[in-house]
């Protein structure tokens, strides 16, 4: 079930993800891995969704990615979520797409293709959530 | 490019359904705010007066197709409604697939006519979003969109979902958000015409792009209606469509594409599988996109409109922008776009939402639109897509089953 609509929604505990979310919780953005082919997928499976194999292994990457595209939400989704806020698809320098939210003071700053790094978030009690803030420079 | 005839070579563009079954009776309840109605009186009210209109009875019903309601979940969705009318059909179902359930279920009833799974198949749909959803399962609706792990977690709204594709589009070619303003200008158009619309007063770009913003660069108005309705159609053997109340409007073309489930899963953010779907029910109506006198596209936001319209093959990936400029969608366009007004602006009831633009696209080919109607219409495409641009199916009808 959904949090209650004072909360933040949390992501469900599952078995596979648990390194992704261990990662978070140590400052690592962590992903699958694959040895057959040598790529990286994101959201974590049970095989490669490139190649179809199954010898997957988490590693550590750079947390560097650009802004795919973005959208500033002027509504929020509960109290929980004060708007404006920015929902990104940020493309990971290792290649796998994932959604985040982007941490800056104007909104008016991200813009597609910019470069972004991530970082770490306290979200509940004990979680940590990967969102991603404008690289600098 | 409209002229690339990529339609015509596909290799199984699956010819055993084309013009074997025809639609032979529809029917919409009122629409809008409908306090007090439960989606499924609205349901039945549908029904009945869609086969009223078929000229049949209930006891001709031998298949019933449905999908469930948001504001009166239902475990047993058709069942329910086939005890309440007292119907014992040989096909029942409900099926979900979003705002794309619509089409799929009439791709799924041609094939079960067809295959003898059934003879009259009614398929209908009522929700009543706006008068009866609780506060609680509206909340419910928009954070349970997207991947529980890994998207719900970052507080994207539905429309803030589709202003991603929006965002992208615009980035890539050049997009405006006065061309997407555009769009819903032209449904509202269409509204104007169409006494039943819930929304009618003529709206400008300008009021578009000074409605607040709900997700940049979504203004309220780049939205559609949340709504209360239900809407049915009776479908049937062409052979026995002929027979019946109405002059039959055939189903030539049937396709579907089915590209991702979360928005950032997607293959593209700006070319949907509506390409695949469009391709393949093309490939069966052995019909293309300048032989359609009318579509009826999708339209939860408008940039579903711009690339239903590039995938579709009405313009150019890219142009859809400067199509929407040229005032095609309009009333008396090249290329009418939901001449009853669309989700946009008639109605938006949640899933049943795309049964009004098939109901409307039947009007359209039987010549009783009305002020709206599009002279001398022949052929339509029908549209609609589930998720967030995921699962999508294309229709091609026609007045004509040649």
């Amino acid at each position: 079930m959904n949090a209650p609509n004072h909360e933040k929604i949390l992501p469900p505990d599952g078995e596979l993800a648990r390194p992704y979310w261990d990662g978070a919780r140590e400052g690592e953005l962590r992903l699958q891995h694959c040895a057959d082919c040598d790529q990286f997928q994101f959201y974590p499976r049970i095989i490669c969704s490139h190649c179809g194999g199954d010898k997957l292994s988490w590693r550590a990457v750079s947390g560097r990615g650009r802004v795919a595209s973005f959208t500033v939400v002027r509504r929020g989704i509960s109290p929980a979520y004060p708007a404006p806020y920015v929902v990104a698809l940020v493309d990971l320098e290792e290649g796998p797409r994932m959604m985040s939210n982007i941490r800056v003071e104007d909104v008016g700053n991200v813009s597609v293709g910019a470069a972004l790094t991530v970082r770490f978030e306290p979200w509940g009690a004990d979680h940590v959530l990967p969102v991603f803030e404008l690289s600098e420079s | 490019m409209r002229r690339a005839r990529w339609w015509c070579v596909l290799a199984n563009p699956g010819r055993a359904l084309r013009g074997k079954v025809a639609i032979a009776g529809v029917a919409d309840t009122a629409v809008g705010v409908l306090p007090g109605r439960t989606p499924m009186e609205l349901c039945v009210e549908a029904a009945l007066g869609a086969i009223e209109d078929a000229g049949l009875t209930r006891a001709d019903v031998d298949g019933l197709l449905t999908c469930n309601a948001m504001a009166q979940p239902l475990m047993y969705h058709a069942e329910a409604m086939a005890e309440y009318l007292q119907i014992f059909p040989r096909y029942c179902l409900s099926v979900g697939a979003g705002g794309g359930t619509t089409f799929s279920i009439i791709h799924h009833a041609a094939s079960a006519i067809v295959t003898g799974m059934a003879d009259v198949i009614v398929v209908a749909m009522g929700d009543s979003l706006r008068s009866s959803l609780t506060r609680e399962q509206a909340t419910q609706v928009q954070a349970s969109t997207g991947h529980p792990q890994f998207e719900q977690p970052y507080g994207a709204t539905v429309p803030a979902y589709y202003a991603l594709i929006a965002q992208a589009h615009m980035a890539e070619y050049g997009t405006t958000a006065e061309q997407l303003a555009g769009i819903a200008v032209a449904c509202r158009q269409h509204a104007a015409l169409n006494p039943t619309a819930q929304m009618r007063d003529p709206i400008t770009v300008d009021d578009v792009l000074s409605s607040r913003l709900i997700a940049d660069p979504l203004h309220l108005l780049d939205c559609s209606l949340v709504s209360d309705g239900g809407s049915a159609i009776v479908l049937c053997s062409a052979e026995r469509a002929a027979d019946l109340a109405h002059d039959p409007v055939y189903f030539l073309g049937a396709g579907e594409g089915h590209s991702h489930e979360h928005i950032s899963a997607a293959r593209s953010l700006t070319t949907s599988a509506a390409r695949e779907a469009g391709q393949r029910a093309f490939a069966m109506a052995g019909l293309g996109p300048d032989d359609m006198d009318f579509a009826q596209l999708y339209d939860c936001f408008t940039p579903t409109v711009l690339v239903e319209l590039e995938d579709l093959g009405f313009c150019a990936k890219g142009e859809g922008g400067a199509f929407v400029e040229s005032g095609a969608l309009a009333p008396g366009g090249s290329l009418p776009v939901n001449t009853h007004g669309g989700l946009l602006s008639h109605c938006h009831p949640g899933n049943p939402g795309s049964m009004f633009a098939l109901t409307e696209a039947v009007w359209q080919l039987r010549h009783a639109a009305g002020d709206r109607q599009v002279a001398a219409a022949r052929h339509g495409l029908v549209h609609a897509q589930g998720g967030i641009m995921s699962s999508h199916t294309a229709l091609v009808l026609s007045r004509e089953a040649v």
